[in-house]
């Protein structure tokens, strides 16, 4: 089922990729597909059923929708922080924990971290990751775990876990 | 003309990224710069593109690129950051804290 699952998404990422829907082209796709999904397959989705229920896909918009947001406050945090005369930068590495169990779910946390303003996961070890943020904004570990992760933990959870 | 204005603000936020690059003082911090400033502009740029050809051939390539593009920049900002700290790469004077050095010896 889960080999089934990555074929599906290789191909319709080929077929996407190279945007012609002629007969050569589409038996090319299903062989190259087979292929990555034999090497690949059993590193993803364990539980293919996860994927049919639209509780998940609900919070999975929502999930998206804040982190687009989250993008673009970045973008100009980082534009103010570079533009600014005097640089108003307070950089270090912070310790936070996270409450998610599978890697996939950490993995998506660790990137929605890095693309939200002024932070970069640096390692994950256990259930800390290690954050480097630019602007550190409170000395106590339970006020800026809740601002390194915001919102996105909870999302996550809701539809990846 | 919606093409347009999104190219201009991609290469904006592109020219942010590489000033970023030059004046922030040590690596992890010029790699904040470097990731979130050229992702984004470089996604502005592709939809740009999809506005300007439409959603045909090249306008669903540029509209695939995008959420590749955001993976694999994560990740190698990952990477690099991490990367650098193994290698010993010292962080600026003005670090405040560094609860990473609690397990890198």
């Amino acid at each position: 089922m889960r080999y089934v699952t990555v074929f599906i998404l290789s191909m319709i990422f080929w077929l996407l990729i190279t945007f012609r829907f002629t007969v050569s082209n589409i038996v090319a796709g299903a062989a190259v597909a087979a292929i990555t999904s034999a090497i690949f397959g059993r590193y993803y989705f364990h539980n293919v059923g996860k994927f049919l229920q639209p509780r998940r896909w609900f919070w999975f918009l929502v999930y998206l929708v804040t982190f687009i947001w989250a993008c673009i406050k970045a973008n100009f945090d980082v534009a103010y922080r570079v533009l600014h005369p005097g640089m108003p930068i307070r950089p270090g590495i912070v310790k936070v924990k996270t409450t998610l169990r599978s890697d996939f779910a950490r993995t998506l946390l660790a990137n929605s971290i890095t693309m939200t303003p002024g932070t970069i996961t640096v390692d994950i070890i256990g259930d800390e990751m290690y954050i480097h943020w630019i602007y550190i904004r409170s000395e106590d570990p339970a006020v800026y775990s809740r601002m390194v992760t915001g919102r996105f933990e909870e999302y996550i959870k809701k539809f990846a876990e | 003309m919606a093409a347009v204005i999104l190219i201009s603000v991609g290469v904006l936020f592109n020219l942010f990224g590489c000033l970023g690059l030059l004046r922030l003082p040590d690596m992890y911090n010029r790699l904040q710069a470097a990731t979130k400033c050229v992702t984004l502009g470089c996604c502005s740029i592709l939809l740009g593109v999809m506005f300007h050809y439409g959603l045909g051939s090249a306008g669903f390539r540029a509209l695939v690129a995008i959420p590749v593009l955001f993976f694999t920049a994560t990740v190698a900002a990952h990477a690099l950051v991490r990367g650098a700290y193994h290698f010993g790469t010292k962080m600026d004077k003005r670090s405040v804290k560094d609860d990473y050095s609690e397990i890198v010896k």
